[in-house]
């Protein structure tokens, strides 16, 4: 019984120092970005364009190009998930076609996103003729988001109150007007913030604009939806992939700013989500 | 409105509602018929049976082979690498944070494991390729500075929250009642967690385990920034490898001329890649079903 | 004060002749939870501007019944319903009703308040605007006449605009038979509305309910025997599903024709 109790005491240290452990090796990659990067991080690097030598190379391109993704990519995705979980969760019965439905975008999410790359590429640049435009990226970013959105989207909008929906349609609103005056609205914070998070995935994402083709290179601001482009990710990836210690700085740098970019993002989730709860308490 | 206008915008916005949620259906569809049909073609070249099993995969020698068997190795490899740091960590977490710890440590320790899988995978390359590997270099003198071991590790620390909370759903799942009794016949906390709560928590672990495997074989960029590009049939996790998911990038990056089989050939190997985690996802839906107190 | 519909059928006038037949009326109704059978033939007339009272133990079925007349239960996957319930004699399950017209005759308020989480004048207002109503006078003037006739109105004159969800419990209910009135429904369905309120609150809704059976046909789910009493026309009983009594209030709780109705109603048991 002591060996027990002593084994019980092991597991509770083991366990808590495991979880330190990670907890440090996260620690240990922020504090190694901010190490590296820091020191390159400044206004020229953020409004400068790339460049042949280190030292001069910007990330201006590269963050416009994120922008304008996510921005494209969010347009195309949020209509078509919030429709999609609507009709599974406000109009579901429980038909054969729901149910198929359901499966398949459980199966979608966990799809390694390169396959969503290999998609857009046999879809969007080759057939649709798209090339390695913003379209093409944002509509393949937009495919990798749907499941996403739909799944946060449900979350949302289950937990609305049936009381609420009862309310509405005890007045004679339509199952439409039900969902559009006070479903929709009141899953809204919920949804926003899943959003945000579905959004936060895809600014890091980098295989898929890889495999359609997505340029490293890329010294202007995209001045519309079918400028070529590059994009945060790519940048730092291109400039990983080069030899010498001040490309990798950049890599850094390009990093942080990624980085402060998601902090941001998430902590707009957050701030959202707080906000919510507060109104719905007075 | 009249009611007839009223029911028939009705249908139509219900109608459109459900074209919505047939596009993620187009979507599954779109990726079987890209792969396939680009894959149809590789195999016109290429005969199934010398690409499933051939031990040489060199597409872009002059003489090219196709033989796939070197990326699948190299991508169980770093999984399972990533498996054997995630699976006991995060398992461990798991039970101690759902077990043991007081109240304020599950509230920090959850969400701040929850950033680990919020890092963009591009960053755990970096931190794989400049930070680890040259630490590991420093304790194993034959370790190259692409090499499978490194990229693993970090792979691992990258999934270890979506192992770890799954496992703590599935922990948690099991009925309170179970651990109670545990304890009322006198068991430690830990008896009570591998004796009852463990056993029960079974389908739910395994499920996540499984799920965690196929995050691991279909993640792209850490293994193509530090694993290298050298496709070799080794068990050996001190030398450079290539992944499938590493050649699909490093043929995308490369000027590999389309129309040619071995531009072609990325499209297989995603089918491959795509067929395996499939299987894997669906195999840990089956099993996080049959968790005790399963909702869908 | 009240909302008034001249020349509809069941309208004040047309009411208080025996042979226009009931406004409701049951017929071998039943109503099932997937094999869980909730109420078995029940066979009831409901006789416009009366308040009907449906008294029985907890889960005898009073709120199935009460959600079939505006078939509310539509929306619970899996309900099946057998026999027929007709509203002015037509059948409200045939071919081509439309339930959302139905519901709009056919008005209920909840055990639970339920406000939107929007401002007082908002949750009147929502049902106009959804049937249409565009007109800014219109609608204030209707809010405000909904909001007189559930005695509301000298309590939120001043704060019309403040959140729902910030008046007391049983304002918020008034709230939510003002918002009901709004859209002029010939029935009202009532389930348990006191139920939740201190008894200020609830001898407020009682008042409120004896008012509004001029206008409206009045169907009402109580726990509360007095209340029941009090506020009721006629009554009844149901008990696992099925109708034991029903009568004239007086006759159910003085002279019930049932043992069961006696036991019920003097508390032995339920
Ligand atoms: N959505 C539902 N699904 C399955 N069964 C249900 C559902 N709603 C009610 N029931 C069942 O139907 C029966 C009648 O329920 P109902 O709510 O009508 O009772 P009630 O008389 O209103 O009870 P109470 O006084 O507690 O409100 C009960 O046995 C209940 O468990
Ligand atoms: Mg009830």
């Amino acid at each position: 019984m002591i060996g027990a109790r002593r084994l019980d005491g092991l597991v509770h240290g083991l366990g808590a120092s495991v979880l330190v452990l990670a907890l440090s090796a996260l620690g240990l990659l922020l504090w190694d970005v901010v190490h590296d990067g820091v020191g390159r991080v400044s206004w020229a690097f953020l409004t400068g364009y790339p460049s042949r030598r280190a030292a001069t190379a910007g990330i201006l391109p590269a963050l416009a190009g994120s922008v304008w993704l996510v921005v494209m990519a969010t347009a195309m995705a949020l209509p078509v998930g919030v429709g999609g979980a609507v009709a599974l969760e406000e109009y579901g019965s429980r038909g054969r076609w729901a149910r198929l439905i359901e499966i398949n975008i459980a199966n979608l999410a966990g799809v390694p996103s390169i396959i969503y790359g290999l998609l857009g590429l046999g879809l969007f640049v080759r057939a649709l003729r798209l090339e390695h435009s913003l379209v093409a990226g944002a509509a393949t970013l937009a495919l990798l988001m749907l499941p996403l959105v739909i799944i946060t989207t449900r979350e949302a909008l289950r937990s609305v109150p049936v009381s609420l929906r009862e309310a509405s349609l005890a007045l004679g609103a339509t199952k439409w007007q039900t969902t559009w005056h006070q479903v929709l609205p009141d899953a809204l914070p919920r949804l926003l913030t899943g959003l945000i998070l579905a959004v936060s995935r895809i600014v890091g994402e980098t295989a898929p604009l890889i495999v359609i083709g997505a340029l490293a290179y890329v010294p202007f601001v995209p001045d519309g939806p079918w400028s070529s482009f590059t994009a945060l990710p790519i940048q730092i990836f291109a400039w990983l992939a080069r030899p010498g210690t001040g490309f990798r700085e950049n890599a850094a740098a390009g990093i942080l700013v990624l980085l402060v970019v998601l902090l941001i993002t998430n902590s707009v989730a957050i701030w959202l989500r707080d906000r919510s709860s507060r109104r719905r308490d007075a | 409105m009249t009611a007839r206008t009223r029911r028939v915008v009705e249908g139509l916005i219900e109608r459109t509602l459900w074209a919505c949620a047939a596009v993620s259906v187009l979507v599954t569809v779109g990726i079987v018929l890209v792969l396939v049909w680009e894959a149809a073609a590789f195999f016109g070249e290429v005969s199934p049976a010398a690409f499933l099993g051939g031990r040489t995969w060199t597409p872009l020698f002059y003489d090219p082979q196709f033989g796939v068997l070197p990326l699948v190795t190299g991508t169980l490899l770093v999984a399972v690498i990533a498996m054997l740091v995630a699976v006991p960590a995060g398992l461990l977490i798991a039970v101690y944070l759902s077990e043991y710890a007081s109240t304020p440590v599950r509230r920090f320790g959850k969400p701040a494991l929850e950033v680990l899988a919020g890092i963009p995978t591009v960053v755990y390359g970096y931190f794989a390729l400049l930070f680890v590997t040259p630490w590991l270099r420093t304790v194993i003198p034959g370790l190259a500075g692409l090499n499978a071991l490194g990229p693993g590790l970090v792979l691992g620390l990258m999934i270890l929250p979506l192992v770890s909370s799954l496992c703590e759903d599935a922990l948690s799942a099991v009925p309170r009642g179970l651990r109670e009794g545990a304890f009322a016949l006198g068991a430690t906390r830990l008896q009570a967690a591998v004796g009852v709560v463990l056993p029960a928590a079974m389908s739910g672990v395994s499920a996540a385990v499984i799920l965690a495997m196929s995050r691991a074989v279909g993640e792209t960029m850490i293994v193509a920034i530090a694993a290298g590009q050298q496709p070799r049939l080794t068990a050996n996790p001190l030398v450079p490898i290539e992944t499938m998911t590493a050649f699909i990038v490093q043929v995308s990056l490369g000027d590999v001329p389309r129309d040619t089989t071995a531009y072609r050939a990325i499209f297989a190997v995603g089918l491959l890649l795509f067929t395996g985690t499939l299987g894997l996802n669906l195999a840990s839906d089956w099993l996080r079903r049959r968790m005790p107190g399963a909702v869908r | 004060m009240g909302p008034q519909h001249p020349g509809r059928p069941g309208g004040p006038h047309a009411a208080e002749s025996a042979e226009v037949g009931p406004k409701i009326a049951l017929r071998a109704l039943s109503v099932s939870y997937g094999d869980r059978r909730a109420l078995t033939t029940v066979t009831l007339p409901m006789q416009a501007h009366r308040v009907t009272a449906l008294i029985g133990p907890s889960g005898c079925g009073k709120s199935t019944l009460l959600r079939a007349i505006n078939r509310m239960n539509d929306i619970i996957p899996g309900t099946r319903v057998e026999g027929d319930i007709l509203l002015d004699g037509e059948s409200i399950h045939a071919a081509g009703t439309d339930v959302v017209a139905l519901r709009r005759r056919v008005g209920m308020v909840f055990q639970k308040s339920n406000p939107f989480p929007k401002s007082v004048f908002e949750n009147v207002a929502y049902g106009l605007r959804i049937t249409g109503v565009r007109d800014r006078r219109d609608i204030e003037e209707r809010v405000e006449e909904s909001l007189r006739a559930a005695a509301l109105w000298e309590e939120v004159r001043d704060r019309l605009h403040a959140p729902a969800l910030t008046l007391a419990g049983g304002q918020q209910q008034r709230l939510c038979i003002a918002r009901a009135l709004a859209v002029q429904p010939e029935v009202l369905l009532m389930d348990e509305p006191a139920s939740a309120l201190d008894p200020m609150a609830t001898q407020r809704i009682e008042e409120l309910i004896h008012g509004l059976k001029r206008t409206y046909t009045i169907v009402i789910v109580t726990h509360n025997m007095q209340q029941a009493a009090r506020v009721s026309d006629t009554t009844a009983f149901l008990w696992m599903g099925q109708l034991v009594e029903y009568g004239r209030t007086e006759d159910v709780f003085t002279a019930p024709r049932e043992r069961l109705t006696e036991d019920y109603v003097t508390g032995r048991f339920g």
